[in-house]
């Protein structure tokens, strides 16, 4: 049952082999004798999970299924959940219980899923390998030396370790599949606009994105069709028609046209990565694709951009925090201004402080055009890259991040050098594309190695399409870690 | 050109956070780290191109105007650390 797919998972419900009470117990006893040392989750709820099981068994029993009715799903602690602690990795929210649902809980809880937990994460998602959080850092299950990623690496660690079959997200320059490409697992960050940001804790609301993280890409398509959906309350949510993820699934390859950019295998390229997205582009090809090299000139300038934008957006985002209305305010101070500031400075740590002083600084009186507005050009220009790219192929391919998982603290004093992480994914979050990571090999350590896949927008269909291909001629995502109990 | 510590203390002042000198001086060289690396940016030529808000365009969706919350005062308020008769309460600010 711990490495069964949702698709099985589902069947032995509707079989009545097992239960989801039975189901949801068995997760928590893994999230039980694994949490002390991967640190994977914040909350757990046993009796909250029950209760959505017990619930679900009755719907089950009066043959009122849907796909994930029953099944146990680990939420990112950044999604606003109803009745539960929400913290987003931060302290300034550690006694915030949600009054609410954000809608991606909201659709999970339709479709009769159970709530796991909810996960760690670096705070408010500032981050890529799940280090800044208030609540310690999450552990790779594969070597628990090295960091999961971030900053879903909470939601990344849990599917990895099989403590949950599947979790949500959120991706705001690589946030859901750098995490997947370290984590060993498959993870889709939609095309901007297609799960609704309600009730999502904002970080960067222009590039903000929730998605799924699973063990395999068949498991994804079904996730994303809980997730995706047009919502009022979320001003950039797209109006579309429902779509089933999985009907592309079984197309074969033949003919597809996979860009190739000469930019994502440059400098800064480890080699043990090179080799394994390699061998995955000769397998492609084996299946039919066809290899187009192609260029994404502006790509260098993704890492800049993003940090003029995403800070920015952040320090307003985050300018709610101010211990009034709710969250940790601090115990002393001797005025309003004082109080402010206090709290701030004891609620927020050091990565979440720099970020908003950054994006106090390029939004402030004289730099607004030397900073955001020249950011928000250059933004353009890197979108235009992929119009032009998607005139000659179907999807775009390399590596999802330079390297394997680091060492928990290797980088930590250093953000430039983390920031760098993210320089192959923060491309597709400023052109608001879809983009997916998905096992490929091993690296450095024995340490897993992603690929990096961009789709045009709304192709989420087509992506899944070529991965889920890729997944039935190979058997990298079905690694387990070694190390990890069974 | 580099940020000065006065300017680091500034920034914060401006983002209401509260820094010691230690934390200033710490900060500010990771912040010109930071801004080292978005620096790169100016050497690019972007005249005559349209700023880009987001993927979706930047025309908002209109609704109609009607009454789409409920009240939920009380549970809102709830959450807040101080509060008074349906108010939330702030250190005084008017002598």
């Amino acid at each position: 049952m711990l490495n069964a797919s949702l698709k099985e998972l589902s069947a032995a419900l509707a079989q009545k082999k097992i239960s989801s009470v039975e189901l949801t117990r068995l997760f928590l006893g893994r999230v039980e004798k694994l949490n002390g040392s991967l640190n994977a989750f914040i909350t757990v709820d046993a009796e909250k999970s029950l209760a959505q099981a017990r619930a679900a068994d009755e719907r089950i029993a009066k043959g009122a299924t849907q796909p994930l009715t029953g099944i146990p799903v680990a939420h990112k602690d950044i999604f606003v959940t109803q009745g539960w602690l929400t913290t987003c990795g931060s302290k300034i929210l550690s006694n915030f219980v949600g009054p609410y649902d954000a809608h991606v809980i909201e659709r999970f809880n339709g479709a009769g899923a159970v709530i796991l937990g909810k996960t760690n994460m670096d705070e408010f998602a500032m981050g890529s390998s799940s280090e800044t959080s208030f609540y310690g850092p999450v552990k790779n299950p594969w070597g628990q030396a090295y960091v999961p990623g971030g900053s879903s690496g909470g939601s990344a660690a849990a599917v990895a370790a099989r403590m949950a079959p599947a979790a949500t997200g959120t991706d705001t320059g690589g946030s859901i599949r750098q995490p997947a490409a370290l984590s060993g697992l498959s993870g889709l960050k939609p095309t901007y606009g297609l799960v609704s940001r309600y009730g999502m804790i904002a970080f960067a609301s222009s590039l903000d994105q929730g998605g799924p993280m699973a063990k395999s890409v068949e498991d994804l398509a079904l996730l994303l069709n809980v997730m995706a959906g047009f919502d009022p309350r979320d001003s950039t949510s797209v109006e579309r028609a429902a779509e089933d993820y999985r009907r592309e699934l079984d197309k074969p390859l033949a003919g597809l046209r996979i860009g190739v950019p000469k930019e994502h295998f440059g400098e800064g390229l480890t080699a043990d990565v090179g080799k394994a997205v390699e061998a995955a582009l000769v397998q492609l090809e084996k299946l039919g694709a066809k290899r187009i090299p192609i260029s994404l000139p502006n790509s260098g300038l993704s890492v800049p951009a993003y940090y003029v934008i995403a800070p920015a957006e952040a320090s307003s985002n985050l300018s709610r925090f101010d211990g009034v209305r709710y969250g940790r305010r601090a115990k002393e101070y001797r005025d309003l201004a004082d109080m402010y500031r206090r709290t701030r400075a004891e609620g927020f740590g050091a990565e979440v402080r720099r970020r908003i002083l950054i994006g106090t600084y390029v939004l402030s009186h004289g730099y607004y055009d030397a900073y955001y507005l020249k950011a928000q050009k250059i933004r353009r220009l890197i979108a235009q890259d992929f119009v032009e790219a998607f005139k000659r192929c179907d999807v775009v391919m390399g590596p999802t991040s330079p390297t394997v998982a680091f060492k928990i603290g290797a980088k930590a004093a250093d953000p430039v050098q983390m920031y760098l992480n993210d320089i192959y994914t923060i491309p597709a979050n400023l052109a608001g594309l879809p983009g997916m990571s998905i096992p490929c090999g091993f690296g450095r350590d024995d340490l897993p190695v992603g690929l990096h896949i961009v789709g045009n927008y709304f192709a989420e269909a087509k992506m899944l399409n070529v991965a889920h291909q890729y997944q039935k001629a190979t058997d990298w995502h079905k690694r387990e870690p070694a190390g990890i109990p069974p | 050109m580099p940020l000065s510590k006065d300017e680091v203390r500034r920034i914060a002042e401006l983002a209401r956070i509260g820094i010691s000198d230690a934390e200033a001086r710490a900060v500010q060289a990771q912040l010109n780290d930071i801004f080292e690396l978005i620096g790169r940016m100016q050497k690019v030529d972007t005249e005559g191109i349209a700023p880009m808000t987001h993927a979706q365009g930047s025309a908002l969706r209109l609704r109609e105007d009607e009454v789409t919350e409920t009240d939920r005062r009380e549970l809102f308020q709830s959450l807040a650390p101080q509060k008074d008769a349906g108010l939330y309460l702030v250190p005084k600010v008017i002598e």
